[in-house]
């Protein structure tokens, strides 16, 4: 490029054509801009707005005017902080959990499935294939799969596992098994389009060098795959944090409740907007912080 | 760079003015940007919900000439074979050759306030004619004038409503609503889990039951018969804070020790076909239909200390400019055998006067069923929550949601 601007600056005519050429550009962005402008800066502007909000005096249920209401945070915050904590707990260990069982499928597919590509095809569309029925329709059968008097339930009776009067549905165990279920395949694509790319000479090479297969995973394969799993678990830990179908659907309201199933009933239920508006942003906040401590630990250059 | 470089001063002007051509677009775009900007602030304040005038919206204009857009519960109208016609509904189109768009649009009183408050507050077209929603939200409507009024003189048909209907304590004289269905909260439980039965809420709370009960999240009905066990009646005027908490501690115990496994609003239905839940706090017309489904595997009661009642009412909002025409429809479904046809099927008590006599033709098995035409004894047993004022209503709400943890 600046190759040609040198060249252009001594002919005169082709610089005004660079110079366009670089404005037409810009206006590539425009669409995006004005979309994230309407959909995304004006209703978080909005929304930060409301959460400073306060009741108008003997007004309507539901009927706030502009204020400067700071103490909104410091009550949602005080009220709602074990639903917060929970739901970052929850996401957590379904974004584990999701890693475990999602690499070795993700490992299957990409290196042990490769050249087969019939087979490859298959297994990506059985990843896939949850999310041609809705999410609301899967979580409700899981609701039928783990109820008490269904299959799950008797055989872990049965084996002991679960003492007689031990149930499943309404647990912490069941909101984070939904989680993971529901996720799982946001962590499986991108760790396979990661491990897809891996030379499988290089895996040769470390078998050479006298390298046990564990040791050629620790020093090949995993840090090869790292883009993928750092994008996978974003993609898993941030919608998780904010579910409320699964902790609702699943859940039993008061040991399993989600920060989403709270915003959601300070919305609709009480049309409580500034405690709503401020959990939403206190969510948003803590997800982006812990989200750029994550990204800067594990270093992502290789993502973008 | 490239403009300083070029030696040519006719380029160098050409140059310039097109620089200030982009720089003037950009202004252009950054201004109206920021417009766009604070005009959408603006009507996401208004929506949001900031203070609206209290003279209420001017009446509206929304709407097709000839249509009746009608918001309704789900499985709350007679429906055929198919589960989508309603035959009550295409014969109504037929006789007044208008349309009615039915749709199953509410599944939650606050939900759906919650969506087409600031329409109604701006006055703007909500999307439906006819909306139905219970007593304690229509009072709501009405109080905030969010309702068109009615003309009864329009509709022959209407003074069939039961005298125990004809007048609420927030419509008096029915001029801005008037009944759909009504029902009663009260226990239920699976004959086979439980084989002697429940005859007051406090059997919920029984040692054999820990785990598998669940409450409705429905605060009116929940606390409105746990008020009951206590010996208050939750119609009188004559409660306050200390028996509303009373209740409420009576909730946070059994939800914090086990006994009630969890608080749910509809779904309480599949957790009792599913078995998660042997007993709950229910609604009558629901446990009726979950009996057809499912071979009579339940029993509903109102409890011995009372039970709540509590109706839907059809309402046409202020916005809506087809308030005719929806006066034609309400007309049509207080016809006695209409009623009679729709209650047969949503099994909720209907308030038609005349319907048990049209139910004879209709299926003569249901004209002695309590549930749908309820005695005078039973009736004597329910009560209506009563109307909570503002605060009230959001100091309860809010610790409410507290005990059930959302």
């Amino acid at each position: 490029m600046s190759l040609l601007a040198g060249l252009g600056a001594g002919g005169g005519g082709p610089a005004p054509k660079e110079r366009a050429r670089g404005a037409g550009h810009r206006w590539l962005l425009a669409p995006g801009l004005v979309y994230l402008t309407v959909f995304f800066i004006v209703p978080v502007g909005a929304l930060l707005a409301t959460s400073l909000y306060v009741p108008v005096p003997g007004g309507e249920l539901g009927q706030y005017q502009p204020a400067l209401h700071w103490q909104n945070y410091v009550d949602a915050l005080s009220q709602f902080w074990p639903q917060l904590v929970r739901s970052f707990v929850f996401a957590a260990i379904a974004t584990l959990a999701c890693l475990a069982i999602g690499y070795p499928m993700a490992y299957v597919i990409a290196v042990r499935a490769r050249g087969r590509s019939l087979l490859q095809g298959l297994l990506l569309v059985l990843v896939i294939a949850p999310f041609f029925t809705s999410f609301i329709l899967r979580t409700i059968a899981w609701k039928q799969i783990l109820a008490d008097e269904g299959p799950v339930v008797a055989a872990l009776r049965f084996v002991h596992l679960l003492p007689p009067d031990g149930r499943l549905t309404a647990t912490a165990f069941a909101v984070v098994c939904g989680l993971t279920y529901n996720f799982l395949p946001f962590m499986v694509l991108p760790v396979y389009a990661s491990l897809e790319r891996l030379d499988p000479r290089m895996l040769e090479a470390g078998a050479d060098l006298y390298a046990s297969p564990v040791t050629t995973f620790r020093t090949v394969t995993w840090p090869l795959s790292l883009p993928g799993v750092v994008g996978g678990t974003l993609l898993v830990f941030i919608p998780a944090a904010g579910d409320y179908v699964n902790s609702s659907l699943l859940g039993n309201n008061t040991n399993t409740a989600m920060i989403g199933q709270v915003i959601d009933a300070r919305f609709f239920k009480v049309l409580d907007y500034p405690t709503a508006s401020a959990l939403s942003v206190v969510l948003m906040a803590a997800i982006l912080l812990l989200v750029a401590g994550y990204v800067r630990r594990a270093g992502t250059e290789d993502l973008l | 760079m490239t403009r300083n470089a070029s030696p040519d001063p006719v380029l160098r002007e050409l140059m310039a003015r097109a620089g200030s051509a982009g720089l003037s677009r950009r202004t252009f775009l950054g201004l109206l940007g920021a417009a766009g900007s604070a005009a959408a602030l603006a009507a996401c304040g208004t929506g949001g919900g900031t203070a609206a005038s209290s003279s209420g919206p001017a009446a509206g204009t929304g709407g097709k000439a000839g249509t009746l857009r009608w918001a309704n519960w789900t499985l709350y109208i007679d429906l055929a074979d198919d589960h989508v016609t309603s035959p009550t509904l295409k014969a109504f189109q037929k006789s007044s050759g208008l349309t009615v768009e039915y749709s199953e649009d509410i599944d939650d009183n606050d939900s759906f306030y919650g969506k087409v408050k600031g329409q109604l507050a701006n006055g703007q077209d909500i999307g439906y004619d006819l909306v139905t929603l219970t007593d304690w939200m229509a009072a709501r409507w009405v109080r905030q004038g969010y309702t068109a009024t009615l003309d009864r003189s329009a509709m022959p048909n209407t003074s069939n409503i039961l005298p125990n209907l004809a007048n609420v304590d927030y419509d008096p004289g029915r001029t801005h609503s008037l009944t759909w269905q009504s029902g009663f909260g009260g226990i239920a439980w699976a004959k086979d889990a439980v084989p002697g039965g429940l005859a007051t809420v406090s059997d919920l709370w029984k040692p054999e039951l820990k785990g598998r009960v669940e409450v409705l999240s429905e605060m009116r009905d929940t606390i409105g018969l746990i008020m009951f066990d206590q010996g208050v009646n939750p119609a009188s005027d004559s409660w306050g804070d200390t028996e509303f908490e009373n209740a409420l501690d009576v909730l946070k115990a059994q939800i914090a020790n086990g006994q009630i496994r969890s608080v749910k609003g509809n779904s309480y239905k599949e957790d009792l076909v599913s078995g998660d839940a042997v007993a709950v706090i229910g609604w009558s017309g629901d446990i009726q239909q979950l009996n057809f489904e499912n071979d009579d595997k339940f029993t509903f009661a109102i409890p011995e200390a009372g039970g709540t009642l509590w109706s839907d009412n059809l309402m046409v909002p202020i916005t809506s400019g087809q308030v005719t025409d929806a006066q034609k429809l309400i007309d049509y479904y207080y016809d006695p055998e209409v009623a009679a046809t729709v209650a047969a099927y949503v099994n909720y008590i209907t308030p038609v006067q005349g319907a048990k006599q049209a139910m004879e033709k209709v299926d003569p098995t249901l004209v002695d069923n309590e549930l749908i035409f309820p005695s005078e004894a039973t009736l004597s047993k329910v009560a209506m929550f009563r109307t909570l004022t503002t605060d009230e209503e959001t100091k309860y709400n809010n610790q409410f949601l507290d005990a059930i943890g959302a």
